[in-house]
C-alpha cells in the first residue's frame, strides 16, 4: 500500500464536478471523488443522496451533464457500460442481470468478444481459475437459478473479473447477504485489494464501512460532503456527515387531541421471497389522532410492516390487533385477505410506494380507479355516478391537473398520480391511513399538499403511520417516529424532541458488528 | 409392407411439421411467439410454387428449360425469401413496433393464408405441370411407387436443418446470445449483445425454414398444388410441436414423427388393423396430437423443472430501461 502510495501514480479514478439532473430534480450536484490504486472506498450516503446515481455514471449506466471522469489520470469518455469495460471499470448493481437459465460460466462469458473459440469446458476452466484465485467458491456449471443470492453476487463479481476489471463497484453488496455471507464477501473484496484492484462499494451500514474500508466519501443529497480516513472515524462522526444539519421545515404540526389506541402489532416477524427475515419481533401501537413516523433505510422491512397490517403480506408470527373506533371491539388482521379485512368492518386506507403498480391501474381513468374501491356496491350494473362525482371532487379540492377526467392515470405526473391516489384513499373515510413514500418524486407544492392531507386526517382522529425517507420531514410532521432496522424496531421517540443524530444512528446502528469481524469467517 | 409405408408416410408428413417447429422454435429462443406460422408455411409454398410455375412448361411432354436440380434450387430459394419476407414485416412489427405479439402472428396468418389462397388460384397453369416438378423433388426415390417416394431429399434436409440449428443453439456462442435474449433481453443488452439484431435475425430465419414446411407439404408430401388448403392446419400442429418438443429441435425430430403417426394412423386403421371407421372418426383421430401436447403440457408444469419452460420472455416486449 505505501509504495503504491507514493508521488506521481496518478488516481485509478477521479470525478470532477459531477452533475446530473432527471427533470426538476438534481440527483447529483458537483461532485468529486478520488479512488487511489488498490484501496477500498466506502461510498456513504442516505437514500436519494445519489450514490448510486453517481456510480451508474462512471459504469455507464448514465452520462453525465456536467464534470469529467478521469482513469489512471487521462480523462475518458463513458457513455455505455462497454466503455466502462474498455476502461476495466466493473459495477456489480443491487439486481442482478443473470440468465436464470444459464450456468454460472455461460453467464460470464455472455457477451464477451475476446475472439476465442467458444468451448464451454475451457469457459469453465477459466471461470474456476479467477473463483480460487480470489477464494470464492462456486461450481461455473451450477445453473443460475438452482444458487442463492450470495452465489449469484458472485457470479456478477466474476463476470465484471472476467473482463479484465481493475476498478470494482458493488452497489449495497450486502443488502441481500447474512452476516456470514458478508463475512466471506469481505475477505473477498480484500483479496481482491491485495491484488491491486480498486474498490468502491456503495452502502449505508456503518459497521461495515468501518469494518471493510481504507476511505469514507460521503454524498448527502446528491451534494459531496468529503471524504475521510476509515481509520480516523467512528459511526457517530460518520453519521453526522451522513444526515448533516437539520433543515427547519413549515409544516404545521398540532398537538394531538382525543387519542385512542387504534393499532396494536405485537411480535410480528416473518420471510422474504428469499427466505431471509424481514421482520423480526416488530411491535408497537399507532393511536388515532396523531402522526407515527417510520424511518429506516430502504428495505429495512417497511413495505412488509404495511403489507402486513394491509394483508397482503402474509407473516410468520405476531398479532395485529385493531380496535374499532365505534363498537370498541377488537380484531386481529394476521393472516387476513384485504377484502376479509374490509368485510371485518376495518376503515383502513393504504397508500403504497408503488402507485401505478399497487395502488392504480395506469391504463384506467380516474373514476374507474376510484371504483376499484366501490365495484361492490351496485346491483347488476356498476354505480358510475358517485365514483364520478367523487373524481370531480378529488380534482377540483387537490387540484390534480388532468386534461380530462378520462384520461389515463399513467398520462399524469407523479404528483397528480399520488393526489388521486390519496384522495381516494382518504374519501373512504378511514380510521387507520398508511402511506408509504408518498412524497416521493413530488414538487414542494405537491409535497405539501400531501402533509396537509395527512394533518387533516389527524385532526379527524385518523391513526396515520407514514412510512418516509427525508427525515427533516419525519422530524417536522411526524408525533411519534419508530425506527426500522433490519427488520428490528430499534427505537420510537418522540418527534418533538428526538434529534436528526439519533434517528440517523438508530437508522443504520448495529449489533452484528461481531459478525463482520476480519478473522471470523474469512477462511 | 403396410408397416413399411405408413411409418414412412408419418415421417414424411412429419418432416411438415418439422420444418414449421424448428423455424418456430429458432424465434421463440429469441423471446417471439410467431403465431404466423401457419401463414408463413403457406406463403413460403405459394412462392415456391410460383417459381415452378413460371419454370415448367405448360406442354406436359416439353423438357424444361433448366435442369431438374436447378429447378428445384430455385424453387426452395423463392420459398426461403417468400419466408423471410414475412419474418421480417413480423420483425418489425413485433420488434421495432412492439405490438402485440399475439395478435401480430394471428394477423400474420390471416394475411398469410388469404394471400396463399390467392396466389395458388391466380397460378395459371393447371395440376399437369406440378406433376413432373414432383417428382424433381422426390429425388433420389423419384422412381420408386412406394412409400418411399415420399422421402426425398427435402426430407434429408429438414432433419439436417434441425440437428444443425439443435448444435448452433446449445454449443455456440451465437447460440448461448440468442437465448440470453429470449430469457432475459436486459440481461443480454446490458452484456452488450444487440438484442434488435437478434430478434430479427432469429425471426427472419425461422420464417424462412418454416416456409419450406409449406413447399414440402405441397410438392413433396402431397404432389399436388391443390394441396394449399389444408396447410394452414399443418401449421397449427408445428406450433403444438414445439411446445411438445419441449422447444429443443432434436426432440422436435422424434415429436414430429410422433406427430405424423398420430396425424396419418386414422386413414390406415381399416387397412392396418383391419377397424372400419367413418370419415368423422378419421378426423377426430387427427386431432390426437394436439390431445398429446396437452398432456405434455400437463405433465411438465406438474413436474414444473425449470428447462422444461419456455424462454422466459417469451411473449414480451423489450423495452430499454430509459429514464
Amino acid at each position: 500500500m505505501e509504495q503504491k502510495e507514493a508521488r506521481n501514480i496518478p488516481l485509478a479514478l477521479e470525478l470532477k464536478g459531477i452533475t446530473k439532473t432527471f427533470g426538476t430534480i438534481k440527483a447529483n450536484y458537483n461532485v468529486d471523488l478520488e479512488l487511489k490504486h488498490g484501496e477500498i472506498l466506502a461510498l456513504l450516503g442516505e437514500n436519494g443522496s445519489g450514490k448510486t446515481t453517481l456510480m451508474n455514471m462512471v459504469a455507464g449506466i448514465y452520462y453525465p451533464d456536467e464534470g469529467q471522469i478521469f482513469v489512471d489520470g487521462e480523462e475518458v469518455v463513458i457513455r455505455s457500460p462497454k466503455d466502462a469495460f474498455d476502461h476495466k471499470i466493473g459495477m456489480i448493481h443491487q439486481h442482478f442481470k443473470l440468465v436464470d437459465l444459464f450456468s454460472a460460466a455461460e453467464n460470464v462469458v455472455l457477451g464477451v468478444k475476446d475472439g476465442k473459440k467458444f468451448n464451454i469446458s475451457e469457459v469453465n476452466e477459466r471461470v474456476q481459475k479467477i473463483a480460487d484465485r480470489y477464494g470464492f467458491i462456486i461450481d461455473p456449471k451450477e445453473k443460475v437459478h438452482e444458487m442463492s443470492v450470495s452465489q449469484k453476487q458472485t457470479v456478477e463479481i466474476l463476470k465484471v473479473l472476467y473482463r479484465g476489471a481493475d476498478i470494482l463497484i458493488l452497489d449495497e453488496p450486502t443488502a441481500v447477504l447474512t452476516p456470514q455471507e458478508t463475512a466471506k464477501l469481505f475477505a473477498v473484496l480484500r483479496k481482491m485489494k491485495e491484488d491491486g484492484k480498486s474498490i468502491i462499494i456503495i452502502t449505508h451500514k456503518l459497521h461495515e464501512v468501518l469494518s471493510i474500508s481504507d476511505r469514507v466519501a460521503v454524498l448527502r443529497k446528491g451534494e459531496y460532503i468529503g471524504t475521510v480516513n476509515t481509520s480516523e472515524s467512528t459511526e457517530s462522526s460518520l453519521t453526522e456527515m451522513m444526515v448533516g444539519k437539520k433543515i427547519t421545515l413549515n409544516i404545521d404540526r398540532s398537538e394531538p387531541h382525543d387519542v385512542v389506541e387504534r393499532l396494536s402489532v405485537s411480535g410480528l416477524s416473518g420471510l422474504n421471497a428469499e427466505g431471509l427475515k424481514v421482520l423480526d419481533n416488530v411491535s408497537f401501537t399507532a393511536y388515532g389522532g396523531e402522526i407515527l413516523g417510520i424511518a429506516g433505510i430502504a428495505g429495512s422491512g417497511q413495505r412488509e410492516l404495511l403489507e402486513a397490517i394491509a394483508g397482503i403480506y402474509s407473516p410468520e408470527s405476531g398479532e395485529i390487533l385493531y380496535n374499532d373506533p365505534k363498537g370498541g371491539a377488537q380484531v386481529n388482521l394476521r393472516k387476513k385477505t384485504p377484502l376479509q379485512i374490509r368485510e371485518l368492518g376495518v376503515r383502513l386506507s393504504f397508500v403504497p410506494e408503488d402507485r401505478l403498480g399497487m395502488g392504480l391501474v395506469g391504463s384506467m381513468d380516474i373514476t374507474d380507479n376510484i371504483m376499484l374501491r366501490s365495484y361492490r356496491s351496485g346491483f347488476v350494473l356498476l354505480n358510475r355516478s358517485d365514483p364520478k362525482k367523487l373524481a370531480e371532487e378529488i380534482v377540483n379540492d387537490l387540484e390534480v391537473a388532468t386534461p380530462h377526467l378520462n384520461t389515463p392515470v399513467r398520462r399524469l405526473s407523479g404528483g397528480n398520480v399520488q393526489k388521486v391516489l390519496v384522495g381516494r384513499e382518504i374519501a373512504s373515510a378511514p380510521s387507520l391511513l398508511m402511506a408509504a413514500y408518498p412524497v416521493r418524486g413530488l414538487d414542494i407544492n405537491s409535497s405539501y399538499a400531501i402533509y396537509n392531507l395527512l394533518n387533516e386526517q389527524k385532526e379527524r382522529g385518523v391513526a396515520v403511520i407514514l412510512v418516509g425517507e427525508d427525515l427533516d420531514v419525519l422530524l417536522a410532521l411526524c408525533d411519534r417516529i419508530l425506527v426500522i432496522n433490519s427488520g428490528r424496531v430499534t427505537g420510537i421517540l418522540d418527534g418533538r424532541t428526538a434529534t436528526k443524530e439519533e434517528v440517523g444512528f438508530l437508522m443504520t446502528k448495529s449489533d452484528r458488528v461481531e459478525n463482520t469481524d476480519p478473522e471470523g469467517g474469512a477462511a | 409392407m403396410n408397416v413399411l409405408e405408413f411409418l414412412l408416410s408419418a415421417l414424411a408428413i412429419g418432416v411438415t411439421f418439422l420444418y414449421g417447429s424448428t423455424g418456430e422454435i429458432i424465434t421463440e429462443k429469441a423471446g417471439h411467439l410467431n403465431l404466423g406460422i401457419p401463414g408463413i408455411m403457406g406463403i413460403g409454398a405459394a412462392c415456391g410454387c410460383a417459381v415452378l410455375n413460371a419454370m415448367m412448361p405448360l406442354n406436359a411432354d416439353a423438357a424444361p428449360f433448366l435442369p431438374p436440380w436447378l429447378i428445384v434450387v430455385l424453387a426452395l430459394l423463392a420459398t426461403l425469401a417468400g419466408g423471410a419476407i414475412m419474418g421480417l414485416l413480423y420483425s418489425f412489427l413485433a420488434v421495432t413496433l412492439r405490438s402485440n405479439q399475439n395478435v401480430t402472428g394471428l394477423a400474420m396468418t390471416i394475411f398469410g393464408t388469404g394471400l396463399t389462397k390467392f396466389i395458388f388460384a391466380s397460378l395459371e397453369k393447371d395440376g399437369v405441370t406440378y406433376v413432373r416438378a414432383k417428382y424433381y423433388f422426390r429425388f433420389p426415390f423419384n422412381n420408386t411407387t412406394s412409400a418411399l417416394q415420399y422421402c426425398g431429399v427435402m426430407v434429408f434436409l429438414g432433419i439436417a436443418i434441425a440437428i444443425i440449428s439443435s448444435v448452433i443453439l446449445t454449443r455456440t456462442k451465437v447460440g448461448l446470445h440468442l437465448r440470453a435474449v429470449g430469457e432475459s433481453p436486459a440481461t443480454a443488452d446490458a452484456a452488450g449483445i444487440n438484442v434488435t439484431r437478434y430478434k430479427y435475425i432469429a425471426t427472419i430465419i425461422g420464417s424462412a425454414i418454416a416456409g419450406l414446411g409449406g413447399l414440402f407439404y405441397i410438392m413433396d408430401y402431397a404432389g399436388s398444388n391443390e394441396a394449399y388448403l389444408t396447410i394452414e392446419a399443418l401449421g397449427w400442429l408445428s406450433v403444438a410441436l414445439v411446445i411438445f418438443s419441449l422447444w429443443r429441435p432434436y426432440l422436435s425430430i422424434i415429436g414430429s414423427f410422433i406427430f405424423g403417426t398420430l396425424f396419418i394412423v386414422g386413414a390406415y386403421l381399416p387397412t392396418l388393423f383391419g377397424l372400419k371407421i367413418d370419415v368423422a372418426t378419421s378426423n377426430l383421430v387427427k386431432t390426437l396430437p394436439y390431445v398429446v401436447t396437452i398432456i405434455v403440457l400437463v405433465i411438465t408444469s406438474i413436474r414444473n423443472r425449470r428447462e422444461n419452460q419456455p424462454p422466459a420472455s417469451l411473449g414480451v416486449s423489450y423495452f430499454r430501461e430509459d429514464r
